[in-house]
């Protein structure tokens, strides 16, 4: 019973970060606008977020360094790529290099550096039930606050007159600018929520995970939050399956090693990535119809006035 | 896809880090890192020898590094680069980096090249590495001494040959002090993610083991272990900041006086094709001092280290059983010999676990 609780444990722990991140990208790319600097995005917030923590002894203040930096990083994206119309692929990548570079230098002054991680709930009584206690009430913030982010943006996705516009910019951004919405202010809104998103994400390692700062520990994990998008069809529901699925094979993988299986770790180690894509691939192929990609995902739009 | 875009990302950060030539006179000596200079493990232990080397000969050469370079094919234009930047001398330090490195080798026979810790060698290539299992068999000793629940848990990187021989030297260790003691292997299949470093040292502790060792390169398990309340070893590091209450000791890398060495021979014009590999009796490498345990345990340690410096103990004393209950073949008289070391593709027996790809 202990065992299965540690396991759930830190399934949650290594699903958040990919949750927050790819919650964000999802909204960036919903308005339209592929951004692939997240990996780069998360990793300054990484650095930044470890920073404001270690400087003020606060793991919220931390927590927004980390959401300011990683919104800051996305607005350079959206001047170059949104303001001058530049190509979204190359600037997102761009984006990418920036940040590994940037990171290293932010953090150079506080490798090795300790802190105190994330506190967890604790409610008496509550925590302490068997199997579920800690599951429910005993996480830290972060992993309360990602699930609450995933709720609240398919609420404003599909609920919302605000989260129409936003899709509407998404599909059909000519349509939308001739109907009078700005088209790239609220593509810039977009791609800064996914940015702090990212930086929210890369925060997490260093402050909850991880609680020290090594340059490039992001190792990746921004590159699957892009591809759990792309996965779960842009839909915020299967991004939740999906994160929480590659989390839970990630962990599950090591403890069957541990267990002695028997089965190769090079394959074991590859289950998370197949697995995620083989469900998340049949859920989209349950539902017909309907395409899936924001049809203006990744175009250049350059308003005539 | 995702790799493409990290050696893409690499290639354009390094393509900015190579520093500009000065001093004409002075011999140029370049490095090739896996990691980042800031991972507090392996490539932190080089870029130190790097560093003690500019303090040694700072006024008769100049060195460039170039970090986080992939293994591979990119890091052949990695090293070309350095070789076309003028550097006579380059260290190239990770296994992945043997064949790319061989291969520069052979286009500029006018260039000396080092490799770390691999086996393939040329009239200018040297190769040098540590036996790190002789530091892995002290560890040994210590884990089944400080282990309550008898389970020792162990995080891989990949299963290459001085992995396995790490893990065998610690077995062979502990089980001279407890015959029954298992080990549980998580291999992470990376050198470095300190995320799921963490999780595989959370997955061993979960699964009963109350004594964390590691193969890879960050400071994550053991800070994982000190959380947990829990003991481990460092890696290739320092990493007792980590682990105040938690780190036993630690397997420090220690390549200047190495570095400095080869380069006083290049500039000497005496450097040749070498091979190097360092013990406890040479200064290749270290142990942390031994902490957070008994006097009784430092002091098997203590003349673990000492019998082994002194070459009166070998952690592959033959005979040397495999998983399979069978003896292995005893090339090296009384002990196996460097190549069945160097080449180790089994477990000993008392390992439950298949090794992977066997």
């Amino acid at each position: 019973m202990e065992l299965i609780e540690a396991i759930i444990l830190a399934v949650l722990a290594a699903s958040t970060p990919l949750l927050i991140a790819a919650t964000g990208e999802l909204v960036t790319e919903r308005s339209g606008v592929l951004n692939l600097g997240v990996e780069g995005m998360m990793i300054v917030g990484a650095a930044c977020g470890f920073g404001g923590a270690w400087l003020t002894g606060s793991i919220f203040i931390g927590a927004l360094f980390g959401i300011v930096a990683g919104a800051l990083m996305s607005l350079v994206f959206a001047l170059m790529a949104l303001g001058l119309a530049v190509n979204q692929v190359a600037t997102g990548l761009a984006l990418t290099i920036l940040g590994v570079g940037l990171s290293g230098l932010i953090g150079a002054g506080f490798v090795g550096e300790r802190i105190t991680p994330a506190a967890h709930l604790y409610i008496p009584g509550l925590t302490d039930l068997p199997l579920i206690g800690r599951v429910l009430f005993g996480e830290d913030a972060f992993v309360y606050f990602s699930l609450a982010l995933i709720v609240g943006v398919w609420w404003f996705l599909y609920r919302t007159r605000a989260g129409l516009i936003l899709r509407a910019c998404g599909d059909n951004h000519v349509s939308a600018h001739a109907l009078g919405y700005p088209v790239l202010r609220i593509r810039t809104f977009a791609v800064m929520f996914g940015g702090g998103c990212a930086g929210l994400a890369g925060a997490y390692l260093p402050l909850a995970y991880t609680p020290f700062f090594i340059p490039g520990m992001t190792a990746g994990r921004g590159w699957i939050a892009l591809a759990l998008v792309v996965f779960s069809s842009w839909r915020p529901g299967r991004l939740v399956v999906g994160a929480y699925l590659f989390g839970a094979v990630t962990i599950l993988q090591l403890h069957a090693q541990g267990w002695g299986v028997g089965i190769p770790s090079q394959f074991m180690s590859a289950l998370p990535y197949l697995a995620t894509v083989i469900v998340l691939v049949l859920l989209s192929r349950a539902r017909a119809g309907g395409s899936t990609a924001p049809a203006a995902l990744g175009t250049v739009f350059v308003p005539d006035r | 896809m995702r790799k493409s875009l990290l050696a893409l990302a690499a290639g354009l950060l390094l393509a900015g880090s190579v520093s500009a030539a000065s001093a004409a006179d002075k011999l140029k000596v370049g490095f090739i890192y896996l990691g980042p200079i800031g991972d507090l493990g392996w490539t932190y232990q080089h870029d130190l020898g790097r560093q003690a080397l500019v303090k040694e000969l700072g006024d008769k050469i100049e060195t460039t590094y170039l970090e986080n370079v992939p293994e591979g094919p990119d890091a052949e234009r990695a090293i070309e680069q350095l070789v076309r930047a003028g550097n006579k001398l380059i260290f190239t330090t990770s296994f992945g980096y043997m064949d790319p490195t061989l291969k520069v080798a052979k286009k500029y026979p006018n260039v000396h090249f080092e490799h770390s810790t691999g086996y393939k060698r040329d009239k200018n290539m040297s190769t040098y590495s540590s036996k790190w299992y002789q530091g892995r068999y002290i560890q040994g000793l210590i884990a089944a001494k400080m282990s309550k629940s008898g389970v020792l848990g162990y995080i891989g990187s990949f299963p290459i040959p001085e992995v396995v021989s790490g893990i065998n030297a610690t077995i062979l260790a502990a089980q001279t002090i407890n015959p029954n003691i298992k080990v549980k292997i998580i291999w992470a299949n990376t050198w470095f993610d300190p995320g799921k470093e963490a999780d595989a040292a959370k997955a061993l502790i979960d699964q009963g083991a109350d004594v964390i060792m590691q193969h890879t390169d960050s400071p994550a398990a053991m800070q994982i272990a000190s959380e947990r309340g829990k003991f481990a070893f460092g890696q290739d590091s320092e990493m007792i900041k980590f682990g105040p209450k938690t780190q036993l000791t630690s397997i420090l890398d220690t390549w200047g006086p190495y570095y400095i060495e080869r380069v006083k021979a290049e500039l000497a014009g005496t450097w040749k094709s070498e091979d190097t590999w360092g013990g406890l009796d040479s200064h290749m490498f270290a142990m942390a001092p031994y902490t957070n345990m008994p006097d009784d345990v430092k002091k098997i340690a203590e003349d673990a280290q000492a019998a082994i410096t002194a070459g009166k103990l070998h952690p592959f004393r033959c005979p040397v059983i495999g998983q399979d209950g069978k003896e292995v073949e005893c090339k090296g008289g009384a002990n196996l010999d460097a190549g069945q070391i160097l080449g180790m593709n089994f477990y000993v027996k008392g390992i439950d676990d298949k090794l992977p790809g066997k």
